[in-house]
């Protein structure tokens, strides 16, 4: 089982994530894959009522969704293994190069000692399964550190250290 | 040198209190051994053959006395009395307990030092030529670039988890000493045609089991944009670099996929959309950091020292040592001195607690207060009056340091090898042990002259065996180790990676073959200043081969 963590807590997930063939459901929020998302573009985008999300998997680019950012409520980035780093950019770059405004999600091994990194990229939506990040979370016992050495995705961090390049959260 | 500042002394404790809490979270088994190595990797400690090891940083090989001296203390208190200086100017200590290394990081922070991404896939110690701010003939000290690149990388949100390790390497000067090309990112400071400083960048070098020499990806890159054209690099590589097959994994690996034009429109789209932005630097950010490492007071003095004369010409060894191990200064009057770790008999890169101790002392006393690790594994002290040579030389030969063998023959770079690392295949310290006591005589190796011999336990390539001139790789063959030799490879700026020269030695013949190397040299060398590697070059691996494995069948 999976929790939803935004906005420092945890909360009810409203997002109904489609796998595979399932049908899509009139009146909800879903998430579909890419590969769902390519086939039926043109239904899925005029779908009557319910947002839209989309689920990229780690090896998926984002440029397919690129044209259509402004029509997904929220973007899931899969981060498959504790080592695998690409949804990262993949965060960073809706935030900075596509002014993506929605919810920025991650799914999958998502951990607690990533937690900052994550943020600080762009994320800000935890889909947390294993246990001791969750409980870490309600503590708000993120191990991540107050000082950077370099500018981030996100507001709230202020200029510190005396040198262009360094923040304080 | 660069000082920490309140800003760097707070993120740096922080590290290592949360580094103390995930390792008190692994001890009561909340994180499994799984979950926690990525997190120790990124704080330099590795699971090694018999114990932990902990990897230290010396950023871009700089250090002072006192920081010298804590590694000194490190050795003595947690590990067996000795530090193994590595090719990536760090230091390891191989026999840490694991519970220790939360003080080990403490007191090492209390001396402005860490071990921070020494280990694990991100960006690692940033390098430089150990003879920066020093050496004659530099354009620029490339350390105030290391340094910023060692900032901006420091636990960077979108790069801790990159496809594979990613080395940098800063050089100030055309002649390269820390084999820039042989890195995932090497930068080269140059001046534009207007005198502006910049820095050519070569990518996807790398030794390893796929040796490549880098790739000129932009031939200048102004200093305000050093950090968005860097980070573009990182973020297509991020992006784009395969993750299916480690082995497949460094951005060499991408280039070489890729081509290296079509990476580059990728970099430097990415480049053009972010170079305006905030990692622009600041013309006096550049230059506060600069200031940290302005020269120190020299004192004006002639080129010629009559007390270094007068020392030379009653001191037959002095001599042999001030000729080896003194390079250049560009200041008159003073000179580098190379300490070679490297003394008969030893592992190459050990250094003992009290070793380190003199160490501290001389660079206190004779080279204000610096000291550096070359990436061939030596200490350097930096700024030394010629008048003081004789004092230090006495010094170093009381505490038997004063090996006159820098880059010569016995001048060995050797991995840890089967001895203490659980990669490798084949041991590499006793033979590094076996051909310096082969070619001791110091007479016979003033006659081979310039020649770096490289040795590896694996095909990882820790002792850089590819751009030995002789290199030295060894592999398990059926359980018995087995040495396989490349000639004529280079790590400088004229880049080379050697050549297999034919079927493998066991260990009780590799140490021969070398000499059997070395004497078809001396045979075929048109002078006794064609170097080894000019003669290679020169007449290629048919003669070696003949040598070694007797005439081929026409
Ligand atoms: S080359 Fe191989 S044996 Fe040597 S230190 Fe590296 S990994 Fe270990």
């Amino acid at each position: 089982m999976s929790y939803l963590y935004k906005d420092g807590a945890f909360q009810s997930d409203k997002w109904l994530t489609i796998d595979g063939d399932q049908p899509v459901p009139e009146g909800e929020d879903v998430i579909v894959s890419l590969t769902l998302f390519e086939e039926h573009q043109h239904a899925l985008l005029t779908r009557n009522s319910g947002r839209l999300g989309v689920h990229l998997e780690a090896a998926e680019q984002l440029d397919a969704i690129v044209p259509h950012l402004d029509k997904f409520d929220v973007v899931s980035l899969d981060f498959p293994t504790f080592a695998d780093g690409r949804a990262f950019s993949k965060a960073r770059w809706l935030r900075d190069q596509h002014g993506y405004a929605g919810e920025v999600r991650a799914v999958g091994d998502v951990r607690i000692d990533q937690v900052s990194h994550m943020k600080r990229c762009g994320i800000d939506a935890l889909l947390v399964t294993h246990q001791q990040t969750i409980d870490s979370l309600t503590d708000i016992k993120d191990p991540g550190l107050q000082l950077y050495y370099q500018p981030s995705a996100i507001d709230g961090e202020t200029k510190a250290g005396g040198r262009a390049w360094a923040r304080r959260a | 040198m660069y000082r920490y500042d309140e800003f760097d002394r707070e993120f740096v404790t922080s590290r290592v209190a949360q580094f103390r809490d995930q390792v008190e979270r692994r001890v009561s088994g909340e994180l499994s051994e799984d979950n926690f190595k990525p997190i120790r990797l990124q704080n330099g400690v590795y699971l090694q053959l018999h114990a932990y090891m902990l990897r230290v940083a010396i950023p871009y090989g700089t250090l002072n006395s006192r920081q010298m001296r804590m590694l000194a203390h490190i050795a003595r208190t947690y590990d067996r009395d000795y530090g193994h200086f590595t090719t990536r100017q760090n230091i390891q200590f191989n026999w840490p307990k694991l519970t220790d290394i939360p003080d080990i990081l403490e007191d090492l922070a209390s001396v402005e030092m860490h071990a921070i991404q020494t280990s694990g896939n991100c960006i690692r110690n940033v390098t430089a030529d150990h003879f920066a701010g020093a050496s004659s003939d530099e354009i620029a000290d490339p350390r105030p670039y290391a340094e910023i690149l060692r900032q901006w990388s420091s636990n960077h949100p979108e790069f801790a988890f990159l496809p594979r390790k990613f080395k940098i390497a800063v050089i100030g000067a055309p002649h390269d000493r820390a084999a820039m090309q042989f890195h995932d990112i090497g930068l080269e400071m140059r001046r534009n045609a207007a005198g502006n400083l910049g820095v050519a960048v070569y990518i996807g070098g790398g030794l390893g089991r796929t040796p490549m020499v880098g790739k000129l990806v932009n031939d200048f890159v102004a200093e305000e944009d050093l950090l968005s054209y860097v980070e573009a690099i990182l973020r297509v590589y991020n992006m784009n670099g395969r993750r299916d097959n480690k082995y497949k994994a460094r951005i060499k690996i991408l280039v070489h996929e890729t081509g290296l034009d079509e990476l580059k429109q990728s970099i430097d789209a990415e480049f053009e959309r972010i170079r305006d932005g905030v990692l622009k630097l600041p013309d006096a950010d550049v230059r506060s950091i600069e200031a940290y490492f302005a020269a120190p007071k020299f004192e004006l003095l002639s080129d010629r020292s009559s007390l270094l004369e007068a020392a030379k010409a009653d001191d037959k060894s002095f001599t042999r040592w001030v000729d080896r191990n003194v390079s250049a200064h560009k200041q008159s009057g003073y000179g580098i001195v190379t300490v070679a770790l490297k003394s008969t008999g030893e592992a190459p890169g050990d250094a003992s607690a009290s070793q380190m101790d003199v160490l501290a002392r001389l660079g206190e006393q004779y080279s204000f207060d610096e000291l550096r690790i070359s990436h061939e594994q030596n200490v350097i002290l930096p700024h030394v009056r010629l008048d003081d040579l004789k004092a230090v030389y006495d010094d170093l030969v009381a505490n038997g340091m004063a090996a006159p063998n820098a880059g010569l023959i016995t001048d060995i770079i050797a991995c840890p090898g089967l001895d203490y690392c659980a990669l490798a295949t084949a041991r590499s310290i006793p033979v590094a042990q076996e051909i310096g006591e082969r070619f001791a005589d110091l007479d016979r190796q003033n006659e081979i002259g310039d020649l770096k011999l490289k040795i590896s336990g694996c095909i990882n390539a820790c002792g850089h065996h590819h751009v030995g001139h002789i290199g030295i790789l060894g592999v398990d063959r059926r359980g018995e180790e087995l040495y396989q030799v490349t000639l004529g490879g280079s790590g400088d700026e004229h880049a080379a990676i050697g050549e297999i020269v034919g079927r493998g030695f066991s260990k009780d013949e590799i140490s021969g073959a070398v000499e059997t190397i070395v004497d078809t040299y001396l045979a075929k060398r048109l002078a006794d200043d064609e170097s080894f590697l000019d003669a290679y070059r020169r007449i290629g691996a048919a003669p070696f081969k003949e040598a070694l494995y007797g005439p081929v069948a026409a």
